[in-house]
């Protein structure tokens, strides 16, 4: 006969009650480790996406998504003549924030060359971005739909495309452009800015007594075509042609000084370690004290009802009840608690996962892992009753 | 062979000045199938005295034999393990009938049986058995909080005498029961004695049910001061 089940089945309201808040602790638990791998998905989705072997930015940078990276758009042409290299293509990235139906929108915007990788990984209404200018696709997240404008920089982009969901590395769903619109949006500056320094670069270059009329006015052009250039781009992506060397293709690149080649593999490590380790020992602490939370809540309890039971277990004593009757009526009722718990936290998340703010990523390891954790807890737990309902004499059993 | 025999039976608790003897030189033999009531004003020694008897509480001196077993002789005897002893020859009925409130009647008889190594299937046709006999066929699917004090007192019974004990310990069994069903207890008890050929040892201060004894012990301040048997009462 299984005692324990008895007493649950006895108890069930007060068990099942109990095993409710648990469940909602542990649920906490099981979504602050999703959210963990949802940091880790999301940092590497883009990385993830557009598969290059090699990412260009500026030198003494670790860009373009854990620091910003500026490097000029012709360096693209540079590269693609490096032996080995096999494709380029320039990405311009952005996080922008617009008002939209009275709240705040944010969103990633990427600019890439259509024709050329970078872009939308795959598209799931409408179309890919077949005009020069003023085209976008969206992440489905972002929940525009087609047809729909919307108004960047100076400019109204209307949405042609939804593509499925595609994250910045913090979380904002992506949107592209082409790399000219985003160039636009990023490095051109206002009327007003542009009036302004056009005056200034005028004034200064006339104040040069040394220079002809002529002269002076080529200078001005130079000087105002290059300070209004929008030909800037974060990084160039690189995939190698087939059996060539990686570390060969970085070195090469990087003999123009201005240009730091990052392998796929290293960026990951900037994104994956650098960018989310702070987050990932906050949400590991987090975890760690929720579950010392858990394990002391379940040693109270276990150890409240053995209290309860006490008389019960002198009297199975005082029968001849050997230890591990007792022993296996705590330490079931202790698991099984866990298990319920355990489950009903499972189910509360995977119920919800999808409507929480941010990427929640429920990885079987960590499930499986958690659930280990938490029996061990469990068992751990229970040793106070057992303790507890060990040292009770059979002789409690008698007198009124 | 008798199935009780206790022999200079002494209990102290504590040591030195603060030591109290509750129990001295207590000696006596009791027969299978006999009924024996040990009467006395409270805190004489009389649970004490069950209790040592029960094995669960160890003797200061003195010694014990329970069907033809030395269970005690100065302390517990070494080779002797309690609880094996405890479910194979003893069975225990309690004031409060302590039934385990999370058991069905049945299940409180089954419990017994299945601590001694009995089948589930065995154990439920032996508990059925046992409650039919004590007309609690109705009741085996209710839980002690409904069943009445007279009901939850025979399961408690029932559960005793689950395992054929040699020796049935009752301590004040009566006591939580009006007159009419004390007397039904003490009754039953009688003919368990006889039937099962088990001795019964009955802790009571309870003079209205003595009639149904077949011999009395009297403690007073941890001694046995009398004995008598039901032919010299009436």
């Amino acid at each position: 006969m299984n005692l324990a089940i008895r007493d649950i089945r006895y108890h069930r309201g007060r068990f099942i009650l109990t095993s409710v808040g648990l469940g909602l602790l542990l649920g906490v638990v099981i979504s602050m480790g999703g959210i963990y791998r949802g940091l880790i998905a999301d940092a590497l989705a883009i990385l993830n996406a557009n598969k290059a072997d090699i990412w260009v930015v500026q030198q003494g940078t670790n860009g373009p998504f854990a620091e910003s990276s500026r490097i000029p758009e012709e360096s693209r042409y540079r590269i693609a003549t490096v032996p080995g290299v096999a494709a380029v293509s320039a990405l311009a990235f952005q996080t922008i924030q617009i008002e939209r139906m009275g709240k705040p929108f944010r969103f990633f915007l990427i600019g890439y060359a259509p024709g050329s990788f970078g872009g939308p990984p795959s598209i799931i209404a409408g179309r890919g971005i077949s005009q020069k200018h003023y085209e976008m696709v969206v992440a489905r997240s972002m929940s525009i739909g087609l047809g729909e404008k919307l108004r960047l920089g100076q400019n109204e982009y209307s949405v042609v495309g939804i593509s499925d969901n595609i994250v910045s590395s913090g979380g904002d769903p992506a949107a592209y452009v082409t790399l000219a619109d985003a160039q636009e949006i990023q490095f051109k500056k206002s009327n007003h800015a542009i009036r302004n320094e056009r005056a200034k670069i005028t004034a200064n270059v006339a104040g040069n007594n040394s220079l002809s009329q002529q002269q002076a006015e080529l200078l001005t052009q130079n000087i105002i075509a290059s300070t209004e250039s929008t030909h800037t781009v974060n990084s160039v992506m690189v995939r190698l042609a087939p059996g060539a060397d990686l570390k060969e293709t970085q070195e090469r690149i990087q003999q123009w000084n201005y240009l730091r080649a990052i392998s796929d593999e290293e960026q990951t490590a900037i994104l994956a370690k650098g960018m989310i380790e702070k987050a990932r020992m906050q949400l590991g602490l987090f975890r760690v004290i929720l579950l010392i939370i858990s394990g002391v809540i379940i040693s109270l309890i276990i150890y409240t009802s053995t209290l309860d039971k006490i008389r019960v277990i002198a009297t199975l004593k005082l029968i001849g009840a050997q230890n591990r009757v007792i022993i296996g009526m705590i330490l079931q009722q202790s698991l099984l608690m866990g298990i319920l718990a355990y489950g009903i936290g499972y189910v509360v998340i995977l119920l919800t996962y999808e409507k929480f703010p941010r990427r929640i990523v429920l990885e079987t390891f960590d499930l499986q892992s958690l659930f280990v954790i938490v029996m061990a807890i469990c068992m751990i737990s229970s040793f106070v009753g057992i303790r507890k309902a060990l040292k009770v004499e059979p002789a409690e059993a008698l007198g009124g | 062979m008798y199935a009780i025999e206790v022999d200079n039976l002494t209990k102290i608790y504590g040591k030195g000045e603060t030591a109290v003897t509750a129990l001295q030189d207590a000696t006596f033999k009791v027969k299978p199938g006999e009924l024996v009531a040990i009467l006395g004003p409270s805190g004489s020694g009389k649970t004490t005295l069950l209790t040592c008897i029960g094995l669960i509480n160890e003797p200061t001196y003195g010694r014990v034999v329970i069907d033809g077993t030395i269970v005690a002789d100065g302390g517990w005897h070494s080779s002797i393990d309690l609880k094996r002893m405890r479910r194979e020859k003893l069975g225990f009925i309690f004031q409060a009938h302590n039934l385990i409130p999370f058991l069905t009647a049945q299940e409180n008889v089954m419990v017994a049986l299945e601590i001694n190594g009995l089948t589930r299937n065995d154990a439920k046709r032996r508990s059925i058995e046992l409650l039919n006999a004590l007309n609690l066929g109705h009741r085996i699917n209710n839980f002690p909080s409904a069943l009445s004090g007279g009901e939850s007192q025979r399961v408690a019974i029932a559960r005793a005498l689950a395992n054929r004990p040699r020796v049935i310990l009752a301590d004040e069994p009566t006591a939580a029961l009006d007159t009419e069903n004390g007397k039904n207890v003490m009754d039953l008890l009688k003919k368990l004695a006889v039937e099962n050929n088990s001795a019964i040892m009955v802790v009571t201060h309870d003079h209205r049910m003595v009639e149904n004894f077949d011999r009395i012990l009297e403690v007073s301040d941890g001694r046995i001061v009398g004995e008598q048997s039901i032919v010299d009462i009436n």
